[in-house]
């Protein structure tokens, strides 16, 4: 009787502890949403922890007086000029890495995932004065290049674990019935592989929407989402912006990455190697 | 044989691509920051050192890392040892842990002055249940030190799912086989958790480690966000010297100082981190 009760309460503690991590993840989300639609009185109201009266205008302004929304357009270029252009280069060299045995092959694959480690903004920094030279300076096929730097190394260490989930056999027998190897890497791996690159696709569009380092000192009047709001936005020493305003940023940033999560849940686990069990 | 330069081939247009815009910046940034109207000398680097947030840049960049990656650790250790156990909901647990891989450090600095200014969320909550009567000033050069505790409150939420993941993923690799021997053994769960788990983890820590401690010595969107330059950063310093000052030498100064922080500590992690486990078995 003893050892159940202490069980049982070993039991309660475990669902408590995991209870307060999930609420403390989940609530400055769920807050930070429901102050975005606050109104004014509500927000400044010192007994209202939940607002009751909600308004679309911060959200308003931010998208379309304060130029979020063409921030998201300009997000939204340049993401898919990322996906596109790190796939083109990134694909094949992860293919390579599952595919084919080769003399060097992990001293590439390592030089890989320390490349992956190089920081940013030292990147940064010294390209703009190659950008202003060659024309690039704020443009969005520039901050794309850029990005592209960042998020090659992930596309093509994530493209090479897929296919090489791909089974060998299955490349193999559509070439013993005569397809050429590019043939069948078209008909057979490349749609089985089809789900996961467009799990690595959405993870490179949500890298390139988080980025602001970068796109911040690339750009000046074309600018991502992010960069857009870190300029209208910045602390507390520098930006004048009323509180809800910073909420209504803050909803708008992290709407599509939620989006991006729920569809990609499964694929995103076992992107970092973990399995549900 | 044609085939044997293929992978070579296919592999080729990554590596250029990434070597040029790794290594041109490099140069660049090394050029950019030890010379001055064309000839070779330390004046970007006696400018950067005379400006008064340079030593401090420093400081407070190493005392956040300092800070948050500890605590991250063991946070990330003891969920992923509750994870490895079965309970209901435990999918929707893990989802609800990985959502802040998604937010980015501008959006979080964000959402955590939500809930930490003045009317915010939890000087209200607070307030409302009779815990204080004033509301707790966190924001302000004047409340520098709550500054801090917000940008470490917000890099606790937003970064320690990366350390959690992949904790987990090396916790899922470790053989059942060797807890179940230690079990039969008479091996406790603590005797199991020092002697057993925690050395095989060993790289995942090490790696989880080294990738937070290089995204660390960049901090910048959050505490820009959150303190703006009360608290100045290595990368917020070399920010503002480009896009405020236009000065590309000293921004480049910072720009080094980043990536040589991160060699020098990544190094460290590498000699002191070793994994003596795994290199007996070899």
């Amino acid at each position: 009787m003893n050892d159940r009760t202490k069980h049982m309460l070993r039991n309660l503690l475990l669902y408590v502890f995991i209870f307060t991590v999930v609420l403390w993840v989940v609530v400055p989300i769920v807050v930070s949403a429901l102050y975005a639609f606050s109104s004014r009185l509500d927000y400044y109201n010192m007994h209202k922890v939940i607002p009751t009266h909600y308004t679309l205008k911060w959200v308003k302004t931010i998208l379309f007086v304060l130029g979020a929304w063409q921030g998201i357009k300009n997000s939204i270029v340049v993401a898919l000029l990322t996906i596109l252009i790190s796939f083109v280069l990134g694909v094949p060299a992860g293919y390579a890495i599952a595919k084919y045995l080769f003399p060097g092959k992990d001293s590439i694959k390592l030089s890989i995932i320390a490349l992956r480690m190089f920081p940013i903004p030292v990147m940064a920094i010294p390209l703009v004065v190659l950008y202003i030279k060659i024309h690039l300076y704020d443009t969005l096929i520039g901050v794309a290049l850029a990005h592209t730097a960042m998020a090659l190394p992930f596309v093509v260490l994530i493209t090479s674990s897929i296919f090489a989930g791909v089974s060998k056999e299955l490349e193999e027998a559509g070439m013993v019935f005569g397809l050429t190897r590019f043939q069948s890497f078209l008909k057979i791996t490349l749609p089985l592989a089809l789900p996961g690159l467009a799990a690595a696709a959405m993870f490179t569009f949500v890298m390139s929407w988080n980025e602001v380092f970068v796109a911040s000192i690339l750009t000046l009047k074309h600018r991502t989402l992010p960069a857009q709001i870190l300029s209208i936005m910045a602390g507390s020493s520098g930006g004048a912006a009323p509180p809800y305003y910073k909420f209504a940023a803050a909803f708008i940033m992290i709407m599509p990455a939620l989006v991006f999560i729920f569809f990609a849940r499964k694929y995103l686990v076992t992107m970092w190697g973990i399995t549900i069990k | 044989m044609k085939s044997k330069y293929l992978p070579y081939l296919l592999i080729l247009p990554a590596i250029v691509y990434l070597l040029f815009f790794i290594g041109y910046p490099l140069v660049q940034a090394i050029i950019l920051a030890f010379t001055h109207n064309g000839h070779l000398s330390l004046y970007n680097f006696r400018s950067a050192l005379a400006t008064p947030t340079f030593i401090p840049a420093f400081k407070y960049t190493l005392a956040l890392a300092a800070v948050i990656i500890p605590t991250q650790l063991f946070l990330a250790l003891i969920l992923s040892l509750i994870m490895t156990r079965t309970f209901k909901g435990k999918d929707m647990v893990l989802y609800a842990l990985i959502i802040p891989l998604t937010i980015s450090d501008v959006a979080g600095g964000l959402i955590w002055y939500t809930l930490l200014s003045d009317a915010g969320f939890l000087n209200k909550l607070l307030i409302n249940i009779g815990l204080i009567s004033q509301p707790i000033h966190f924001f302000g050069y004047q409340y520098r030190n709550m500054e801090f505790l917000a940008i470490v409150l917000e890099e606790l939420w937003r970064s320690t799912a990366i350390v959690f993941v992949i904790i987990l993923a090396g916790m899922q690799m470790i053989s059942k086989e060797y807890i179940e021997a230690a079990e039969v053994f008479g091996a406790g769960y603590w005797t199991r958790l020092r002697k057993i788990i925690i050395p095989m983890l060993k790289p995942s820590i090490q790696s989880a480690l080294i990738i937070r401690t290089l995204f660390a010595m960049q901090i910048f969107g959050a505490v820009w966000m959150l303190a703006g330059r009360d608290i100045p950063v290595l990368a917020g310093e070399g920010y503002y010297q480009l896009t405020f000052i236009r000065n590309y030498g000293v921004a480049s100064i910072y720009a080094l100082a980043i990536a040589a922080l991160s060699i020098v500590l990544g190094a460290l992690y590498v000699k002191f981190l070793k994994a003596p486990y795994l290199e007996v078995s070899r």
